[in-house]
């Protein structure tokens, strides 16, 4: 193998490819990456046996080949070299090694056999779409903060997407995530396509590794096939294919109070910083903070025998009885932050059912919240 | 050496006496003719103690029924089940506590055998833990019937040394309650544990400072807190056998071998025990547990008898207003060996429907046909107040339904008595 590189072009490749590769790894070829170079380019890829990452770069191929060695060091290297370099990758066939040359560096990299490389899927699955990267990104942002870590219960560990098709919006696709105190939801037009979709439960490092290659997607459309078991996004010459995760989501509908009466209107970013300041206050571990709710005006307010007492009155639209509702302070950032209009609306019913929280700039979007005793 | 007068206590009529240094110690105290002396030169100074009712079960069945006062007689349930109490009279016979019955009848066939009635035991341990409790507030609860007492500081204020205080109470606990106990006393909760075993029943043990290294270091390293029958078994196979064979080993060495358990032995073999007496003595766990008539492989069958214990588990934690966030199964298969498995829960709960929907969960791994088992029981542990348990998890769309239809269920109970209402599932 012998190819020459720019050297920005691998490093951006290298990115997306070397977080996929595990920090610690039990089977020594899946700390690599596989460098394969043809007629059209070289292409990089990198596995967790779960997620899988190629990316396929255009360049000046003097040889073909292919090798797989350290991503983590690769990248490294790649990323303190010089902007606006060249790098050349050639490897020795007597020892193995890839030696990296970019200006005066020399460096020489410990390989592994690409045959031992595990093959990335690359099968066609059945359904396939193209939705809008504007869409796709709205999707994840508004729901990955409530995906849970438990371990025991698995199917919370992702973000649920489904079609969906009796709704006031239309045909669409929703996205759900829910660590059983929170739970978000967000709708977005069905693609052409997608209708045929089944439910599919894409995993927390799926999900972020699929993020970070929209971010400079702006709106293009995003294609994306999927099957019972595996999902596959492809956004600018990087393909990611990951396995879903195989459980049940729960039936969430039937958590979503549809009968919530009391309505309270908030400006949103007065609000969060309010509850910011109060939750200095709140326990490190309960982040505790009360929300007295009545007539044109709620105090928030935070109680600790250990770190004393702080409280903060706010005037807000609401006109029902009196409520006293207590709320973890970060659930509340949380949600606070996706909100993207200046006003947000509590639908709430009593203290310790409930509430559903609505961006009242953004009909897609649903958010349920459990309150805490305070 | 200089002259020291040993300390003397007559257990019968409370007299204190001093041992003269050339004359060798009285067999009988000199003010009442009892034998039951205690001489020991520390006997006053010492202040930490383990009480030990003796035959606690036996005992209070045969107070209340005269007529079992001459006859062996074991408490414990059924066919299958096993002894949880034998009176010293069974015991000759050579049956134990956990003993499967019918080894115990083999043993001891005139034996009568009585269900244990453990309302009644509950509220006798709770008379003697309320006279615990007027001796010092240090009193720290093993069981229904043992605890360690600290009785440091008493001495002053009731102008008595612990010694005579704790004889004291064994004499008014035998009369006013009709039991009796056994006292062990000495200087950490490790010796006065053991000191308690000595003299059963109705004894009452000293061990002073002094005597800590030679009193270990003859006697089999099995006595030691922490070493049941693995570890013992284990020791064994190193060729430690007597406490004294461990204290050929550094800290190092032991710990290197059995981990924290290694520097335990290290300490406890040379009689050093830091550990104090704790009054929170709080409940760590609450378990239930059945032993079965015949031995059970069937999954469906086993579940249905996880269901009463789940229930039984549940309501004593609904009692005592705790939650728990780790449900624990335990099994004992036909060769006897224990098997436990644990699943940490999302929130505590106090539901017998979780503790037994989580317990199903665990069965299944186990209970794949392949083995009979002969015990099965299950617990919560990792406690909590019962306010932070269930509340309505997002993620479990049954959550409410299942709380709201157990407080319906235990509404009923409450009214009508616990058989008022029931699951389905009891239903063949």
């Amino acid at each position: 193998m012998d190819v020459t590189l720019e050297r920005a072009a691998l490093l951006k490749a290298l990115g997306h490819v070397q977080s996929v590769v595990e920090r610690r790894n039990t089977i020594p070829i899946l700390s690599n990456v596989l460098i394969e170079a043809g007629e059209n380019g070289v292409s990089l890829t990198a596995t967790d046996m779960d997620l899988t990452v190629v990316e396929t770069l255009a360049c000046m191929v003097l040889s073909g080949g292919a090798v797989t060695a350290p991503a983590h060091t690769f990248y490294d290297i790649v990323r303190k070299l010089p902007d606006g370099t060249q790098v050349a990758l050639t490897t020795d066939v007597e020892t193995g090694h890839l030696a990296i040359k970019s200006g005066r560096s020399h460096f020489n990299l410990p390989t592994l056999p690409k045959e031992d490389f595990p093959a990335p899927g690359a099968e066609e699955l059945p359904v396939n779409f193209e939705i809008g990267a504007g869409d796709f990104r709205s999707m994840i942002d508004k729901t990955r903060f409530a995906i849970s870590t438990e371990e025991t219960r698995y199917y919370l560990n992702g973000i649920y997407m489904h079609p969906k098709d009796d709704g006031d919006n239309g045909p669409v696709i929703r996205a759900v995530a829910t660590d059983g105190h929170r739970l978000a939801r967000v709708e977005v037009p069905m693609p052409d396509g997608a209708a045929s979709m089944p439910g599919v439960i894409v995993p927390r490092k799926a999900v972020a590794e699929v993020r970070k290659l929209l971010d400079s997607a702006g709106d293009d459309p995003i294609a994306v096939s999927l099957s019972e078991s595996k999902v596959r996004v492809s956004v600018d010459g990087v393909v990611l294919t990951s396995k879903l995760i195989d459980g049940t989501f729960p039936d969430y509908e039937r958590v979503v109070p549809a009968n919530n009466d009391k309505e309270l209107d908030i400006e949103c970013s007065s609000f969060s910083e309010a509850v910011d300041r109060v939750s200095t206050i709140s326990s490190e571990k309960s982040r505790a903070v009360k929300m007295s709710v009545q007539d044109g005006q709620i105090t928030l307010s935070a109680n600790s025998p250990d770190y004393g007492m702080a409280s903060e009155e706010l005037e807000v639209d609401y006109s029902g009885e009196t409520i006293d509702i207590g709320f973890n302070a970060r659930y509340l950032l949380d949600i606070a932050q996706q909100i993207e209009g200046e006003q947000a609306r509590f639908l709430m019913s009593d203290g310790a059912s409930p509430t559903v929280i609505l961006d009242l700039s953004d009909q897609a979007a649903l958010y349920v919240l459990m309150p805490m005793r305070v | 050496m200089a002259e020291k007068r040993t300390p003397i206590l007559c257990r019968d009529c409370f007299s204190k006496d001093e041992s003269h240094p050339t004359v060798e110690a009285p067999v009988r105290c000199s003010h009442c003719g009892s034998p039951r002396l205690l001489v020991n030169t520390e006997l006053f100074d010492l202040t930490l103690a383990h009480i030990d009712c003796d035959a606690f079960y036996a005992a209070v069945e045969k107070r209340d029924n005269p007529d079992l006062l001459d006859k062996p007689l074991i408490i414990g349930g059924g066919k299958r089940g096993v002894v949880s109490t034998a009176c010293y009279l069974a015991r000759m016979t050579g049956v134990r506590s956990a003993m499967p019955m019918f080894k115990a009848l083999k043993l001891c066939p005139n034996a009568t055998v009585v269900k244990p009635n453990m309302e009644k035991y509950t509220a006798v341990g709770r008379e003697v833990r309320n006279r615990m409790r007027n001796l010092t507030p240090l009193v720290e609860p093993l069981s229904i019937d043992e605890a360690f007492l600290d009785l440091a500081g008493t001495e002053k204020l009731r102008e008595e040394p612990a010694a005579v205080q704790l004889a004291r109470f064994a004499s008014e606990v035998a009369e006013d309650l009709g039991i009796t106990v056994s006292v062990g006393l000495s200087h950490n909760k490790l010796m006065a544990k053991l000191a308690s075993d000595i003299d059963k029943p109705r004894g009452f043990t000293v061990i002073s400072k002094e005597e800590t290294l030679d009193f270990l270091g003859p006697r089999p390293v099995s006595l030691l807190w922490g070493v049941g029958k693995v570890l013992n078994k284990k020791l064994n196979q190193q060729g430690i056998e007597k406490i004294s064979d461990l204290r050929r080993f550094d800290q190092m060495e032991l710990m290197a071998r059995h981990g924290s358990m290694g520097q335990r032995l290290y300490h406890f073999c040379r009689g050093i025990d830091p550990r104090k007496v704790s009054i929170d003595g709080e409940t760590k766990s609450i378990s239930s547990e059945t032993t079965f008539n015949e031995d059970i492989g069937d999954f469906e069958t086993l579940k249905r008898k996880l269901w009463p214990l789940s229930e039984s588990v549940s309501r004593r934690a609904k009692k005592s207003q705790l939650s728990g966030q780790t449900v624990t199964l335990k099994l004992k298969d036909d060769s006897f060996n224990n098997r436990t498995r644990s699943q940490k829960l999302a929130h505590p709960t106090c539901l017998a429907e979780v503790i037994y929907q989580t317990g199903i969960s665990l069965l299944e791994k186990e209970a794949t046909g392949e083995t009979d088992f002969r015990l099965l029981g299950i617990g919560i542990s990792t406690l909590g107040p019962i306010e932070l348990a269930d509340p309505i998890d997002l993620a479990d769309p049954d959550s409410f339904k299942r709380r709201q239809i157990e407080t319906a269920m235990d509404k009923v109970r409450e009214k009508l008595g616990k058989e008022a209402i029931n699951k389905g599932r009891l239903i063949d």
